[in-house]
């Protein structure tokens, strides 16, 4: 897949300590919806940049509400959020589209626009970001063709199956290059052999610099993912008995391959 | 550009489908022909009330209650009496004539008196208090009467229903906006899923309104267009004196250069009003969000 390298670039002109530094810091973070229970509460974790995180839980742990408040869906109710070395809790709101084009979304429920085809869907995030009709369809291309939609591109989302869809997803979160990928079950529609070429997928995104956090519960997927960190979430809360998450230990730059 | 937004490229209006199909063209095409032949008519009547105020600014009547014996020296003394610019005596005939549209043949009977009528036009600079004390000296009883002064109530009305007609425009400029606001929510919650992926991956409260404000756009455009037609035709035929209302409306008051001017600005002016109100209900709805 060819890469653009202008982050990796970025990244190693300003040398190993912003690899070192945190994309995400989260200080006792607590979040509610409306006047309800708190379903995050006293969050407190960074995940360093360039990592690989797989963030799992039982289901009602909170995972997608995390994720809501990685990918700017949500502002925590109290606390303290950090995204790219920015406090982001009480952002204006005018500047949080810049943020957001800088954070790729898988969602569970793919979220793709339906009156829009394949090519569409995948193109959105480049035109919102201005980019060149002409680097679009390349872009698009070549996208498509990886994740084995190539014949595919005028296809309704309707009339693509779920695995297709999610392919399609992924495509649509990753194209833009971001700098954190924020995924939820992902691999949930596909087949074992799709899964794996999606992790792959996510592996040399993440060597290149892309800070990964996938939301799953296959233990498999993880197991087959090595290098990575493991975020667990119970009632809210997290799980973190060494402390790990919360002062991380410093880790290596990544290299690009 | 300043419409640079109206004209989207092909894969920004696939983001929206659906133009024409909702109820803002009729909405506004009804709101434009209301406001077009409301604005004709007060324009009309504004037309009518300066024709009427201009003719009788200048002018009196003297009313001699002894009939044609007073007459001639009345005449006399109005017509030498400085400032006075004419005076006609009004011929009986002619005031029998008046009253038999209103009385019917008893209206001409010679057993009915008729006072004798002068009228007369006077210089601005003319003593009124003069010519008044004049004519009563010539025939006492004589009533020394401003036009402007009986027709003061017309004009009063009127100039009324001027003011009525422009309020008639404003509220239907108020309820052209409302109906745009109800029509830019129903959009966004057509739209809402639509709008939660772009903003979730980095689009501007601003690109997304574009897409809303270039649909309403062109539903207030084809709306405006053919309400303004319609009521163009409508008034077309009614200044062609076509039926009884195209007197009131353009006959005895017709509508000037400057008037038409007005009445097709009117469909523009929905059009902008249109475009505007949906883009300020646009950005006051996406910013409910966070």
């Amino acid at each position: 897949m060819a890469r653009r390298l202008t982050l990796c670039d970025k990244l190693l002109a300003i040398g190993g300590d912003l690899a070192l530094s945190s994309m995400v810091e989260f200080d006792s973070v607590g979040l509610r919806y409306g006047t309800g229970a708190e379903v995050l509460r006293d969050l407190d974790f960074r995940l360093g940049r360039g990592g690989f995180y797989f963030l799992t839980g039982p289901s009602g742990a909170g995972k997608t509400s995390l994720l809501k408040l990685l990918y700017l869906a949500q502002r925590p109710t109290r606390g303290r959020l950090r995204l790219f070395g920015e406090e982001l809790s009480d952002a204006p709101r005018d500047s949080l589209p810049g943020f957001r084009r800088r954070i790729g979304v898988v969602f569970q429920d793919f979220r793709l626009i339906r009156h829009l085809s394949a090519f569409d869907n995948v193109a959105l995030p480049l035109r919102i970001a201005g980019r060149s009709e002409t680097e679009v369809e390349g872009s698009v291309r070549e996208m498509l063709a990886w994740v084995g939609l190539a014949d595919r591109a005028s296809a309704r989302p309707a009339t693509l199956s779920g695995g297709e869809q999610q392919r399609v997803a992924i495509a649509r979160a990753v194209i833009s290059q971001p700098e954190l990928l924020v995924a939820d079950e992902p691999t949930g529609n596909v087949d074992a052999e799709m899964a794996q070429r999606l992790l792959h997928l996510f592996a040399a995104l993440n060597r290149l610099g892309t800070t990964i956090v996938v939301a799953t519960h296959d233990l498999g997927l993880i197991a087959s993912t090595p290098g990575t960190e493991i975020i667990r979430l119970e009632h809210g809360s997290l799980v973190d008995p060494t402390g790990a998450l919360k002062n991380p230990p410093a880790r290596p730059r990544p290299e690009l391959t | 550009m300043m419409f640079e937004w109206l004209f989207a490229p092909p894969h920004d209006r696939r983001l929206l489908p659906g133009n024409y199909r909702g109820p803002t063209p009729f909405v506004i095409a009804i709101m434009t022909f209301s406001m077009m032949v409301v604005a004709a008519a007060g324009l009309a009547l504004s037309n009518a009330a300066g024709l009427v105020a201009k003719g009788i600014d200048s002018r009196y009547s003297v009313q001699v209650p002894g009939g044609s014996r007073d007459l001639p020296a009345v005449l006399e003394a109005v017509r030498t009496a400085p400032g006075v610019l004419s005076a006609e005596a009004v011929p009986e005939a002619e005031m029998r004539k008046t009253l038999e549209q209103w009385l019917g043949p008893a209206g001409g009977s010679e057993d009915l008196p008729v006072p004798a009528l002068v009228t007369l036009d006077v210089a601005d600079s003319a003593n009124l208090a003069a010519i008044a004390s004049r004519v009563e000296k010539a025939a006492p009883g004589t009533r020394f009467v401003a036009h402007d002064e009986t027709l003061a109530p017309l004009l009063k009305s009127v100039r009324a229903l001027q003011w009525l007609a422009l309020a008639l425009v404003a509220l239907l400029a108020a309820a052209t906006s409302a109906a745009v606001v109800l029509a830019a929510r129903g959009a966004l919650d057509t739209h809402r899923a639509t709008i939660e992926v772009m903003h979730g991956i980095g689009a501007t409260d601003v690109q997304v309104t574009r897409l809303f404000q270039r649909k309403i756009a062109l539903d207030a455009l084809a709306g405006g267009l053919f309400g303004g037609a319609a009521a163009a035709i409508v008034l077309a035929v009614l200044a062609a004196g076509g039926s009884a209302l195209a007197g009131d409306l353009t006959g005895a008051a017709p509508l000037g250069g400057s008037d038409l001017l007005i009445l097709a600005m009117l469909p523009l002016l929905m059009i902008l009003l249109a475009t505007g109100v949906a883009r300020a209900a646009v950005l006051a709805a996406l910013r409910q969000s966070i």
